[in-house]
Order: structure tokens, then C-alpha cells, then sequence
């Protein structure tokens, strides 16, 4: 088939099946195979948790508080997020960029709130392979840290990605700073020390992609970025009430 | 390029509207775990039911979906939903473990 066959006659080929550009096909797809990974752990968590009458409750009303303003950080960036999408279509970049920066924040705002959690059930007791609450059910720290690891591998990629969207080669630097900040300034037994090596691996991650290829992103790049981090929030829907709402300790 | 979901009233009004549902019905969730209304499997099924309307609020209107043609729809939302169906088959065993021991 000639060039001119390929790239030279509009029309030549019948329209796409699913009505859209490629890109948010390929980002669908992912969310895909990504929802069945989330799906094999929850499900994994949820035989644990019907299988074993003494599964431990250590979720009081501390930990629902936190779990819920967590849930409404996430439940927030997901409507600045479409509000960043909508400006993008617009060609307010300005806007654009704003909305995405809040979206950040909240989902910012959801690491930390969830690393303070992580922090508090390790501080009492709670390892991979064991848990101060029941001897007879030793995998729930295991299922427990593996599911809300995932998730917020997931959100810390995500609010990567947006940064990498909004304010392009701008991010790498402040990446690099909040990378330096955390590490330095943190305990070396803390979970932010330890898991803050994430964002060193996103950054170099990021500045292999803006160096390689840079590029201005458009209102597509921003919808599909829109696309991963409302995927994000809806596994959050999930993990909210299987892993704390059906783990609340309403005494003591 | 144009695509479905494009063409569609991109009003801002339904998003804070679908931002209040989600909010609100977190919140029944809460109060249901909270004050303990039912017993485990009972609430697990009423908590399951209120997380799958929060999740088709957020894959329709946040994600769009549901302004995209009935092509995108289908396959995207049956094939996923068949595959996790299909992991269902290990909560027999669960329950197996739960009534009769491990063997």
C-alpha cells in the first residue's frame, strides 16, 4: 500500500469503533487490567475477611474520622478534576492548570492523612505478618498494607502524572525539593521517609518522558489524565468500606 | 478530532450535583457501619450496593462514560464486569472454611 494510500486520503479508513481517539481507548484498556488487579486483591481481602470470624475491628472512631475525610479529599479532587477537564475543552489553560493544582493538593492531602494512619497502626503493633489484635488471624496486616500500598502507589503516580500535565519540565524541580524536604526531615524508621523514595522514582521516571519527548499537553492529554485519577477515587469507593467501614471497633 | 463524549451539555451544575450525591451517600455509609444497623453479611452486601452506585456516579459522569456510544459502553463496562462476577466463584470456599473448618 502506497504512502499517499496510508497517510494522504481522509475518509480512507472507516471511523474508529468506539467513537473516540486512540489514546483514551489505550487509558480505558489499562483501567481495565488495572480494575482486575485491584479486583483479585480486594477479593483476596474480602475472603479473608468472611472466612475468619475473629478478624481484628481496629478501626475506632479516630480512624473512621480520618478514613472519611480521606474519602471526601479523593470525592473533591475527582469534581476539580472534571472541572479541569471542562476548562481544558474550553482552551482556558489558565484554569486549567488551577483546577489540576487543587486536585493535587487533595490528593496530596489524602498521602499524608494515609500515611498518618499507616504510622499509628504500625506504632501499635500492626506488621506485615502480625497484628496486637488477633494471634489467630496474622494476615490481616499483610492484606491490609498491600491493598492501601496499592492504592496509594496509585494516588502518589496519579498526582505525578497531573504534576507532569499542569506544569511540565516546572514539576521536576519541585518534585526534587518535596523529594529532598520529606527525606531529609523525616525519622529513618518513618513510613514517609521510606515511602518518599516513590516520588525519586517518578521523578526520574518524568524526566525521562519531558526530555525525551516534550511536548505541550492538550485538553485530550488532560481528559485522559482525568480518566486515571478518577479511577483512583473509584477504588478508593471500595476499599473505604470493605477494609474500614466492616472493620470499625465501636467499643474501646 | 470531535468524539462522543464531546458534544454532550457540559454544564457544571450536574458535576456538583453528582459531588453532593457521592458525599451524601459516603456519609449513609458511615452512619450505617458506624451504628452497626445490621449484622456482617448484611452489611456488607448494603455497603457493597451503596459502593456500586457511587462507582457507576463516577465512571458516568466524572469518567464520561456515559456520553460515549453504546460500543464504548458495552465492551468496556461487560467485560470487566464478567471477569470480576467470575472471582466470586472464591467466596464458596470461604464459606466452606467458615462452616465446616479447614480440612
Amino acid at each position: 500500500m502506497s504512502d499517499m494510500a496510508v497517510h494522504g486520503m481522509a475518509g480512507e479508513f472507516e471511523p474508529s469503533l468506539f467513537g473516540t481517539y486512540s489514546k483514551k481507548i489505550g487509558m480505558w484498556l489499562f483501567l481495565l487490567s488495572d480494575t482486575l488487579t485491584f479486583g483479585a486483591l480486594l477479593f483476596a481481602y474480602s475472603y479473608g475477611r468472611i472466612s475468619n470470624p475473629d478478624w481484628p475491628t481496629p478501626f475506632h472512631k479516630e480512624s473512621i474520622i480520618n478514613a472519611t475525610i480521606m474519602t471526601g479529599c479523593l470525592l473533591s479532587s475527582s469534581l476539580t478534576m472534571v472541572l479541569g477537564v471542562l476548562a481544558a475543552r474550553r482552551g482556558d489553560r489558565s484554569w486549567t492548570r488551577n483546577w489540576i493544582l487543587f486536585t493535587m493538593f487533595f490528593g496530596s492531602a489524602f498521602i499524608v492523612l494515609h500515611g498518618m494512619e499507616w504510622t499509628k497502626l504500625i506504632a501499635e503493633g500492626m506488621t506485615s505478618s502480625r497484628n496486637p489484635w488477633s494471634s489467630t488471624v496474622q494476615q490481616f496486616g499483610g492484606t491490609f498494607f498491600t491493598l492501601t500500598g496499592m492504592h496509594m502507589l496509585h494516588v502518589t503516580i496519579g498526582v505525578i502524572y497531573l504534576g507532569v500535565v499542569s506544569l511540565r519540565k516546572a514539576f521536576l524541580p519541585i518534585l526534587l525539593v518535596i523529594w529532598g524536604l520529606v527525606f531529609f526531615l523525616t525519622p529513618t524508621d518513618s513510613v514517609f521517609h521510606v515511602g518518599v523514595h516513590v516520588l525519586l522514582a517518578g521523578l526520574v521516571i518524568a524526566a525521562v518522558i519531558l526530555f525525551l519527548k516534550p511536548k505541550d499537553y492538550d485538553a485530550h492529554d488532560v481528559e485522559i489524565a482525568g480518566l486515571y485519577w478518577h479511577f483512583v477515587d473509584l477504588v478508593w469507593m471500595f476499599i473505604f468500606p470493605l477494609v474500614y467501614l466492616m472493620s470499625t471497633r465501636v467499643q474501646g | 478530532m470531535h468524539t462522543a463524549a464531546a458534544h454532550h451539555d457540559e454544564g457544571k451544575g450536574q458535576y456538583f450535583w453528582v459531588w453532593g450525591a457521592l458525599l451524601l451517600l459516603t456519609a449513609v455509609e458511615v452512619a450505617l457501619a458506624y451504628k452497626q444497623v445490621f449484622e456482617p453479611v448484611r452489611m456488607l452486601e448494603a455497603l457493597m450496593i451503596l459502593s456500586v452506585i457511587k462507582s457507576a456516579l463516577i465512571i458516568g459522569y466524572f469518567m464520561h462514560l456515559k456520553y460515549e456510544i453504546a460500543a464504548m459502553k458495552w465492551v468496556m463496562m461487560v467485560a470487566v464486569c464478567a471477569c470480576l462476577c467470575l472471582m466470586c466463584v472464591f467466596f464458596a470456599d470461604a464459606a466452606r472454611i467458615l462452616q465446616l473448618g479447614v480440612r
